[in-house]
Parts: C-alpha cells; structure tokens; sequence
C-alpha cells in the first residue's frame, strides 16, 4: 500500500487546490478522483469545472453576444442580419474549454508532482483510503498521514420532481440541452436558476422561474434584488415568487406542472423543466458512517476552526463542511489546510468572501447587506452611485445597476459593497481586498482610480458615504 | 500587598537565564500558579509562576534580558484586581465601545501582517506601524520579528506533527539568519572545548544482537507485564556499561586540572533528542538499578525532555555517557565526550549483515559500538579492553547476570 504525507479525497476547486498546494510545501501528496466527463474519460476539477462554474460562464458568454447582436447591435450603428444560433455549436466551444481546463488540472498536477488516483475515494479506517471503480469494487488502498476531504456537493433533489435528465434536468442537464426549448421552467430563483434561466431566455426560451421563497434573492442586499428583478422581468424573465411546485410530471412533448400560488393552484406545461433548488453535501460512497466521521444533521461535515473533523488527521473543506458553496472559499480552505498542516497560521476570512450572480447586469457582493447591518442595530452609511452617470458605462451602452458601499457611522470601516452592473465580478475585487486590509470608505476615497473605467463608480460611492459625490 | 516575582534559584553550574515571552502584560490579572514567563537556560526551561493571584503592576525585565538568581522580574499587587467591579452600567458600555474601537483599530493590518503576526506570535499591538494612519504592513511585521529582543525562540511555529519542511523553488536563494538559542549555544561551546582541551580519539568494536535479540524477544511481553514498562535495549547497554566501568574504574574518572578524580559511583548520561536540542538527562547510580527502573526513568526523561520539563539536577553530572546515534539511522560515528566526563559510548543502527560464525558465513544484527575517551588519562588498552568487555556482556547478556 503506497503511503503519502497528504491524501486528498476530491478534485474539485477544493481539493486539487489544497493538493498542489501541499505539494509546494514538500508534502508527498496525492489527490483520489473519479469524476468521469460525458465521453468516458476520466477529469480532474470536480463540479466547478466539468458541469459548474466553467461551462455555465462559457454558455452564459455565447448567449450574451447572441443577444448583444440581436438586441443592441444596432444602437452601435452595427446592422445585423441572417442572425442564428447554432446550439450544438455552442455547446462544442463549451465542452472544449472545459476539457482544456480540466486536462490543465493534470497538467498543473505533473508539474507539481501531484498522483492522481483515479478512482473514488472511500475511508478505509485510521489513515487509509481505498480507491472505489465506477463499479463500488475496491481497485486499490492508499494511507496518508494526513487526509482531506474535499467531495464538494450534489444538486438536491425534491420529490415533486424527480429529475430524469430529459425532460426534467438539473443544473448538469441543463448544461447540455442540443436546441433551445421553446418554453423553460425552471424551480429555483438562486443563483443556479437565475444564470442558466438566463441562457436559454437569452437564445430565444419563454422561461418562467418558479421561487418558493416571498422575497426575490432573499440574501442579496435589497436595494440590488429589487432592481434586479426589474430588470430581469424587462428582459423576459417570467419571475414568480413564492410559488410553490406541487409536482412536474414529464410527458412526451414536456412537463405538466402543478403550481401553488397566492393560495391558488395552476397548471401550466413547458417543453423542459429545470430543477435548481439548492445543492446538498456529497458523502455518499465516502464510507462516513463506516469510519464513523462526524456529520451535521444536514449532512455536512462537521470541523472545527482548522477544519478538523472529529477523525485524527482528517481535514475536510469546501461544499461538503458547508457554509457559502463557492469554489473560492472551497480553495482558500484547502491552501489553509495545507499550510496549517506545515505548520503555519493561514486565516480563511470567511467574513469578506466575494460572492457573484452572472447574469447580466452581473450581481457581486462582500460585506454586510444593509439590511443585515439594519438588524444588528448597527451604524452606517451609505453611498450609491448608479451606472447611469458613469461615462465609461455610457459609453458601452451599459448603464444599468449601481455601486452601494455600506461603512461604518463611527470609524468609517468599510462593511459591504454592493454591485448590480457590467463586469460587477470583477469590480468587487477592489472592494473585498479593501475590506482584508480593514480599510476605510475613505481608503477607497482617496485612492486614483482611472478613467474612463467602471471602478470609479465603486470610487464615487465610497465619496458618497461622506456625501461628497463628484459627478452625481 | 506587593509580592515580588523572582527568578528560581538556578543551579550551581548555570550562571544566568534569558527571559522568554511575557505571556502577561503589566496592569492583567493573574492567577495564583499561573505561568507567567519562561526562563531559558543553558541546560533547560523554567516556567516562572504567579505566587499569588493579584493584578501584574510592573514588569522590571522585559523579554530577551538576562537575568540571575532571586533577581526580581516583575510585581503582583494582591490586593488590587484588574477590573473596576463597582463601575456604572454607563461606564462600562463606554468601555465596551473603547475596546471594541480599539480592536477594530488593532486588525487594521492586512492578511499578509496578520498571518505572519499569527506565526511569530506577535500581537498587534507589539508591532509599530511604520504609516502615519497606524496601519500595520507586512514590512513592519518583518521588521518587528528581526528584532532581537522579539525574536525568541519560542515565536517560532511549532509544525501540527512533524513533517518535511517545505521544498524550496529551485530558483530561490533564500537565507534566513536566526539567532542560536542558549542551549545551541551553550552546546557548541562545550562541544567545542571537549575538541580543544582533550585527548580524544575513538576505538571501535562490533556487537552480535542476535543473543540480545532473543531474550528480549522471549521476555518483552512479561517484562512489560509485570513491570508496566517496555523493555528496550537501552538497559541492557547502561547495564553492560557498568559492568565495564567497574572493571576499569578510569574510564569512569574525570580530569580536574593535574588530579584525577576517580567516582566511586556511576551516573550514566543517556543522550535525548528533543525540539529545543540535545539533552543528556542522567541516570543516578546506574549500577544499583533494575532493568525495568532504568527502562521508566529512559521513559520518563524521553516525555520530560519533549515537554521541555526536565529539571537542571537532571541533566548536570554524570560520570560516563551513552549517545544512540542509532535512532536515527547512524551506522557509525565518533561521540564527542561530554566534559569534565573521559569516555562516552556510541550505540548505532543495528543492520543485518553477513558475518564469520565458526567457519560458515551467517546473517546476523549487527550493531557497530563506538567508545570515545580522553588519551589524557585514559590508555588505548583500558580503552579497548572495556569497550569489549561491554561487547562481551551485551553478547552474552547471562554476563551481566554472574558479573563474568
């Protein structure tokens, strides 16, 4: 049995990042996955990559410059005709990228000296793993003197509609439709349903979301949510919100729906229904119960503040412990886990994570909502600067959304930036390593931003906290 | 009522110690046993505790000075206690609101500073801002750990279990100056003197493990049984140790200026590694000892030493010493003798190697010994010929039984 200073279990944003990182550190590491792509092979980068993050952005671009030419050509002067979507096309770039990236995983594993163990990983008691085949047939053990489990998360299933990959998908069938549906519903305004509703409505779907919850991104600041759903019902977006589905059943042609709403129930057919209600730990096959790893009763694993499940040397990050579902908390977990392993004191600053809608206008965030900030009885104030008055955005013809930055009445200390708008997952970036540094509104005040560019409008509502607002 | 906090008496042969982190800063409460600093040495540790429980009114040695025996390093006030208990409910938001404020203040230090303050076990408030807005950057973080006086060895990371250290990019040249602890100093002193004043030189022998082997092969379990502890091989060469000693008393002597100094007992050194270094805790009047008592007093030295705990009386004297280089993997070394003591034996790895046994060639575990001595007062013959009268005996262990 071969024997490691670190065995990750998983491959996704979690694990092949705590596994190359270990690697850097002089640690012996290897990483157990047995994600299997459409076509057979097997793939490292886990949900994020393969059915995720990646193809979702890739779908989400080509369906953005599909309407950008069918849409707003035109205002820029451009004339556009004979104008189609070739699907499976599209879906050939998507399957590309995402196959460059994950084969660029093995490629960064190699030069990294990080073993790939294809199989799933299974805890075998103590410090051992054994490698599982497609099958449930044990192939072969490994010992680490260290694990970490990195299994991310599966999309969570209702009852009321059970998910047959054809008619009724998840997120993964949703990735892979061959033509667009004429008519969409989709359960679950987060955002999973909101990003791939807005493909497919983009290229040319009736799409009607249908959320359970009263209040549209309940999450979200409410400011951004309220204006987002503005926009998304311009567009198109058929937006119910607490609407509850009774059951879908797939036909022939489509999918019967029982809707419950305001008390009343409908029916309603569409062509494919997609099902985005959230995802749930992946600890099945992990052999959890066997060894007897601590889960919470929802199913995650338990860790304390260093990540240690109730195991000896057991770490575990990412989806599967909880908490914010991202991949870049998933990584930063897992660098730490590595160094912490080393010896070092990595902090993970759970408080200030980025957090990213794309649709478009995009939704990005960090920091306290101000109705967060509101309910902790908290002082502060505000500034909003809208895209409208921005002339970078003008001049691309984006002008919808603003920039909202929260800080503190007394110090000033930035608490929450808020963006609806073009590139909004780019520009929260300067907002969050501000708030890592425990930076001032006034920080991002007094610091040159260029121009023409959309930062300046996080700039010019940073002034407005101290209600000095130059181009508004 | 004031009561003085003052540095333990030290013994005889450690003139001074170093004071480590301050765990407590003046105006904190302190509890009675509470451990208030660590005094390094040149041979161990020594937690200083609070006498009393009182609130910490001054600090007259501050981390990284020296000081001596029954010096004072701070003040407990007794009678005092660090909190106004009788304060307004007004006056103690206030005060809630300050420290809130100031601790806002205190993390307004990147995530670059405040992972290296985290690993040099620096607060914010020991690290001066070198920004006008009070800012800690990662520069001043570095700045701070280079200082001497806050650089103790303490600051440094402990690993969460022992592990390779980190492998570094083939293209960096990084270097990294680190100040010697007092017991690495005080090492290399001794080390260095044993070179200069003796005579050393070293003789050699080869020793059969098989007998030994098997003894211990047949009675470990029962040993361990009746004697809660674990028989090991090492009291099996303290043992053979002695007896050799007794047979030539000199390599047991010690030079004092143009006297020998014959020791009509014999406290041998059994050489530990632990985190901070080598120590030699000693083992007093071997020779009246059992297997299983010199066995848990080598068990309890080896936990001691890893909790930095053991105390200076155990680790001065000692009239002859055992190094076992062959823990970690050493075939064969010359020891260095440990002053003002004359010989020192090196046990090393035992390997499986072919030898000569009554005209056939046979397999057995070899262990190469090594015995180091002063020339000075010591001859080749009684060198070598003790060195294999411990040979003898850990051959045949029935030796050590009849002392033959």
């Amino acid at each position: 049995m071969e024997h490691y200073d670190i065995v990750v279990i998983g491959a996704g944003p979690g694990g092949y990042v705590a596994a190359i990182r270990a690697a850097q550190l002089g640690f012996r590491t290897a990483c157990v996955e047995g994600w299997a792509s459409p076509a057979g092979e097997a793939a490292l980068g886990g949900t994020c990559l393969n059915v995720g993050c990646i193809p979702s952005k890739a779908l989400l671009d080509s369906s953005h410059h599909f309407e950008h030419m069918a849409k707003h050509a035109k205002e820029h002067g451009i004339q556009v005709t004979g104008l189609g979507m070739d699907v499976p096309a599209m879906q050939k770039r998507k399957d590309k990228i995402v196959q460059t990236l994950t084969q660029g995983i093995a490629g960064l594993f190699k030069k990294n000296q990080v073993t790939w163990v294809k199989g799933t990983g299974r805890l075998a008691g103590g410090n051992e793993v054994a490698v599982m085949d497609a099958a449930g047939k044990e192939t072969s053990r490994l010992s680490g003197t260290h694990l970490i489990i990195a299994t991310g998360s599966v999309p969570m299933r209702i009852p009321c509609a059970e998910v047959d990959g054809k008619r009724i998908v998840d997120s993964t069938g949703a990735l892979a439709f061959d033509a667009v549906p004429k008519t969409l519903g989709v359960i679950g305004g987060g955002v999973i349903g909101l990003e791939l509703g807005s493909v497919w409505r983009r290229l040319g779907a009736k799409v009607t979301v249908f959320e359970a919850m009263p209040e549209f991104l309940s999450a979200v600041d409410r400011d951004v949510a309220k204006e987002a759903q503005k926009l998304f019902t311009r567009q198109g977006l058929d937006i119910r919100l607490g609407a509850k589905v009774l059951s879908a059943k797939a036909g022939k042609d489509g999918v019967a729906l029982e809707v419950e709403l305001a008390g009343k129930t409908e029916t309603l057919a569409v062509e494919r229904l997609i099902v985005a209600v959230g995802r749930a730990p992946r600890t099945e096959g992990l052999g959890a119960a066997e060894a007897g790893l601590e889960l919470d009763n929802r199913g995650f694993i338990k860790v304390d503040a260093s990540f240690r499940t109730n195991l000896p040397g057991v770490f575990a990050v990412g989806d599967v412990i909880g908490g914010p579902m991202l991949a870049h908390k998933a990584s930063e977990e897992g660098v730490a886990v590595a160094e912490m392993i080393a010896g070092q004191k990595p902090e993970v600053d759970h408080g200030h994570i980025p957090w990213v809608i794309y649709t478009w206008p995009e939704i990005a965030w960090a920091g306290a909502t101000e109705q967060a900030l509101k309910a902790t009885g908290r002082a502060y104030k505000v500034g909003k600067f809208p895209f409208l008055a921005s002339g970078r955005a003008r001049a691309m013809g984006e002008t919808d959304g603003f920039v909202k930055v929260l800080s503190d009445a007394a110090d000033d200390s930035l608490l929450g930036v808020h963006c609806l708008g073009p590139n909004a997952s780019e520009l929260i970036a300067e907002a969050v390593i501000t708030m890592a540094f425990g930076g001032s509104a006034e920080d991002i005040a007094r610091t040159v931003h260029a121009h023409p560019t959309l930062a300046e409008s996080l700039h010019e509502a940073a002034l407005g906290t101290d209600g000095r607002m130059i181009h508004l | 009522m004031l009561v003085e906090i003052k540095v333990p008496v030290l013994a005889e042969s450690v003139p001074d110690a170093t004071l480590l982190e301050w765990r407590k800063k003046a105006g904190e409460q302190v509890e009675r046993g509470e451990n208030l600093i660590d005094l390094e040495t040149d041979k161990v540790t020594l937690e200083v505790v609070a006498p009393d429980s009182g609130v910490l009114v001054e600090i007259r040695k501050q981390t990284g000075e020296t000081a001596l025996s029954h010096d004072v390093l701070a003040v407990i006030d007794t009678a005092a206690s660090a909190a106004p208990t009788s304060a307004p409910a007004a006056a103690a938001s206030q005060t809630a609101d300050a420290v809130a404020a100031a601790q806002a203040a205190a993390v307004r230090a990147g995530p670059a500073a405040r992972k290296l303050m985290a690993e040099q076990g620096l607060a914010p408030s020991d690290v001066p801002s070198s920004r006008e807005d009070g800012r800690i950057t990662k520069g001043d973080v570095l700045a701070q750990a280079a200082r001497p006086a806050a650089a103790p060895v303490a600051a440094a990371a402990a690993p969460v279990t022992a592990m390779p250290p980190a492998l570094l990019d083939a293209g960096a040249r990084p270097e990294e100056r680190v100040a010697m602890t007092r017991l690495r100093k005080r090492t290399a002193e001794r080390l260095l003197q044993a070179q200069q004043q003796a005579a050393m030189l070293t003789t050699f022998n080869e020793v059969n493990m098989q007998a030994l082997m098997d003894l211990r092969g047949r009675y470990k379990d029962d040993f361990e049984k009746r004697h809660g502890v674990k028989l090991g091989f090492m009291s099996f060469f303290v043992k053979a140790a002695v007896e050799a000693l007794k047979r030539f008393p000199v390599v047991n002597a010690s030079v004092d200026g143009e006297d020998i100094i014959y020791h009509g007992y014999f406290d041998i050194g059994v050489a530990v590694g632990s985190e901070r270094g080598l120590v030699v805790p000693v083992l007093r009047n071997a020779e009246l000892m059992s297997f299983a008592d010199i066995e848990r007093q080598i068990a309890e030295f080896g936990k001691r030493a890893r909790d930095g705990k053991l105390t200076l009386e155990e680790l001065t004297g000692g009239t002859f010493t055992i190094s076992n280089g062959g823990i970690f993997g050493s075939l064969v070394s010359t020891p260095i003798i440990n002053p003002p003591q004359s010989a020192i034996l090196g046990m090393h790895k035992i390997q499986e190697r072919p030898i000569a046994e009554r005209g056939q060639v046979v397999i057995r575990p070899m262990m190469y010994l090594a015995l180091s001595y002063d020339h000075r007062i010591i001859d080749g013959r009684e060198a070598v010929q003790c060195l294999d009268t411990m040979r003898q005996c850990l051959e045949d262990p029935g030796r050590l039984l009849l002392g033959v």
